[in-house]
């Protein structure tokens, strides 16, 4: 059911398309994540302490949380825009969805990574088997399945219809994975590490720096959706383009054939 | 709904009997995914006895990617898809359908996978209620899993290698479920199995639901 | 009266391939059409489009009374389509397709069994499995569940294609029959000899859209020619 929608995009009658993923809001919105960015760093790295046990590892804790808390996020704006796809089949909400879903990998991944840093001289090893760490990997996996579902080489109404129930089912298999995941470690020992070997909520400062660490992130992550949002759209507009050319190649077909009479052969038989 | 989830279920049952790739394929293959664990790990040291129950679900979980694939395979060919649309069935029906089938395939094969472990790993039966309990939740939840998943990878050409890594990782709880309440069930300790009982049969209800509402969209994409 | 199937500047896309770029028709009750072009012109996508089965891009398409974008579903089980795929479960014998596929459609079972009785299938083909018929078999198979279901609009995508002299003529019986209760039909065909004496009017369609219209006024409205009509009852089964 998208394509009339495909097609009406693709002559909005003397509409330019615009040649780039930037608007004025959305450079606004690059400026002030930048300037936020900036921020924090110059607080995550030169005004906060060092902390007593943690040392310099302490500072991980600026970003970790805030990109794990994107990674949710991204997850429960697929799944939002999934169910609004299968409602009303408009291409935006699929393209959405994509948009997260893939953001959601990148941050994935980030948190994991920055986890597996903070981890290697807490716990000696760069992998334990923590309950958040591991439903992270698995959150890691359950989107890259989103991205290969995504990726098939099918009609465009197949993909985006097949990706959305998978996008559905996303947040739903995050809260059982959690679940599961967390039980399953809390047979032998505390669900997780990370909270135990801290004495934060001391410093001010800290605190502020890691809620400041979630607005900055936040606002990176919006800007970096918008644009990866729109970039997805364009490509849309691309794909559309062809579809006059090609229905006039089509028509061509049969003036052809009216003209001159030579049956035309070719094309997909169905 | 229940009328087309009935005639889909006894079609499909019927093509077993007919075809018998279930009694003759999958259930072997349970069978010899039993002996490569052994081979994997020393039958002497215990290590078998002590993973009984996860190495059961692992094969569970195997037997499933065949057998969901089998389902799907079914309705590609000859063009059965358009027909399933041009006959009005209601897709929630047809994808009930589709999922009794499978429960019913996974339940038998299960069953003769249990006999097997408990033989060949030299486990005693203990807790039975709640062994039952369970093969019947979690079997639900993979079934119901497994027959949304199927119809989402169905008919892509890449469906063999996209199926199991779509469906493996989100039968995870169903795996750590399903494991820790047959442990419990084993040692003789089944009062501990009961709260993995309970989110399997979560598990099974989310899918069951989120099946039946979304099947339509699925068979009704050109 | 609303014609049956009334088609305005439809396209329809075949992933990214316009099969259709733009088709006018309308078709009256009772009528039998006949729709000729070479291959790749889009007899089939046609069908399955007036089938409800395919998505129309733009255009509007109205088939028995309901706009196709919105209501597919109300048409689909009022129509019959013999496409080239004969939607049959390849394990199950003749008796089990026809079966399922007539309840699936809520159509009755003893019209099914004299549907299988018409067409040779009753006795010693029954009990066998479907993948180890012949091409026309399967085809006769596809036929009978298509009668089982008594469709409004019969559309046929090449209905003689892998029968015998006798299945052919089976075939025109069985359409001519349909049209005179009623049924509208739209056959593609290759054979045009054959489907011409059928179809009283042709429509010929070539990269998507239709290029000519004829109507054959030597053959009556409902397409039943006196001297044909004996000769189709005699070689039924």
């Amino acid at each position: 059911m998208t394509t009339p929608q495909a097609i009406s995009a693709s002559h909005p009658a003397g509409v330019r398309a615009p040649n780039g993923t930037g608007s004025s809001v959305s450079r606004v919105l690059g400026v002030v994540a930048l300037a936020a960015m900036g921020l924090l760093v110059w607080l995550a790295f030169v005004a906060s302490p060092r902390d007593a046990i943690q040392g310099d590892l302490v500072r991980l804790l600026f970003l970790h949380p805030a990109l794990a808390w994107t990674a949710y996020l991204a997850c429960f704006i697929a799944t939002a825009a999934s169910i609004q796809h299968l409602r009303k089949g408009t291409v935006g909400s699929d393209i959405l969805a994509h948009s997260a879903v893939e953001l959601g990998a990148v941050m994935t991944l980030l948190t994991l990574v920055t986890g597996s840093v903070w981890g290697r001289p807490t716990w000696g090893v760069w992998w334990v088997w923590d309950a958040r760490l591991t439903s992270t990997a698995m959150l890691f996996l359950l989107l890259l399945g989103y991205l290969a579902l995504h990726r098939i080489d099918a009609a465009p109404e197949v993909r985006s219809k097949r990706s959305a129930v998978l996008g559905v089912l996303l947040v739903p298999n995050v809260l059982l994975v959690h679940q599961s995941v967390e039980w399953w470690r809390t047979l032998h020992q505390d669900a997780t590490l990370l909270d135990r070997q801290f004495d934060f909520g001391t410093s001010d400062l800290f605190m502020f720096t890691m809620i400041f660490g979630f607005v900055a992130v936040t606002l990176v992550f919006s800007w970096l959706l918008l644009h990866r949002f729109r970039v997805g759209w364009l490509e849309h507009q691309v794909e559309s383009e062809w579809l006059d050319e090609a229905i006039e190649a089509r028509r061509a077909e049969a003036h052809a054939e009216s003209h001159d009479g030579t049956p035309t052969t070719g094309g997909v038989a169905r | 709904m229940l009328r087309d989830a009935r005639l889909i279920a006894a079609k499909d049952l019927r093509i077993e009997l007919r075809s018998k790739v279930t009694a003759s394929q999958i259930l072997p293959f349970a069978l010899l995914v039993l002996m490569l664990f052994a081979f994997a790990l020393d039958p002497d040291s215990q290590a078998l006895e002590r993973a009984t129950p996860g190495l059961f679900w692992v094969a569970v979980l195997f037997v499933t990617v065949l057998a969901v694939e089998r389902s799907f395979s079914l309705e590609g060919g000859d063009g059965v898809r358009d027909a399933l649309r041009l006959a009005g069935l209601e897709p929630g029906g047809v994808f009930l359908g589709k999922f009794a089938a499978l429960v019913v395939q996974l339940l038998v094969v299960e069953v003769v996978l249990l006999l097997g472990v408990l033989l060949l790993y030299s486990r005693d039966l203990a807790g039975v209620g709640l062994l039952a309990a369970t093969m019947l939740a979690a079997t639900a939840g993979i079934g119901a899993a497994g027959t949304l998943y199927g119809v989402l990878a169905a008919g892509l050409r890449v469906r063999e290698t996209l199926l199991p890594f779509l469906l493996l990782p989100v039968l995870a709880p169903v795996l750590i479920a399903a494991t820790r309440a047959f442990e419990s069930a084993l040692d003789g300790v089944p009062s501990d199995g009961w709260p993995w009982f309970n989110l399997l049969a979560v598990f099974a209800l989310v899918y069951i639901g989120i099946g039946i509402l979304t099947f339509g969209s699925l068979l009704e994409e050109s | 009266m609303e014609p049956v199937i009334h088609l305005r500047g439809v396209v329809c896309l075949l992933g990214r391939f316009p099969a259709l770029a733009g088709v006018d028709l309308s078709v009256e009750q009772g009528e039998i059409v006949l729709l000729q072009g070479p291959n790749g012109a889009g007899k089939s996508t046609l069908l399955r489009l007036c089938a409800g089965l395919q998505p129309v891009a733009t255009g509007t398409a109205r088939v028995l009374g309901h706009d196709l974008a919105t209501e597919s579903h109300q048409v689909r089980v009022r129509v019959g389509l013999l496409a080239h795929a004969t939607f049959l479960y390849d394990d199950l014998t003749v008796a089990d397709n026809v079966r399922f596929w007539t309840l699936a459609a809520k159509a009755d079972l003893d019209d099914a069994q004299r549907a299988m009785q018409r067409l040779g299938l009753a006795d010693r083909l029954a009990e066998v499995k479907v993948s180890r018929l012949s091409t026309g078999q399967r085809r006769r198979v596809a036929i009978a569940i298509l009668m089982a279901r008594r469709p409004e609009l019969w559309l046929l995508d090449e209905p003689h294609a892998g029968l015998d002299q006798d299945g052919r003529d089976l075939v025109d019986a069985l359409v001519r029959e349909a049209a005179e209760v009623g049924a509208t039909v739209v056959i593609a065909s290759h054979e045009l000899d054959r489907a011409a004496q059928l179809a009283p009017r042709h429509v010929t369609i070539v990269g998507g859209a239709i290029t000519a219209i004829t109507a054959d006024t030597a053959a009556g409205p409902a397409g039943v020619p006196e001297h044909q009509q004996p000769e189709a009852v005699r070689s039924a089964p």
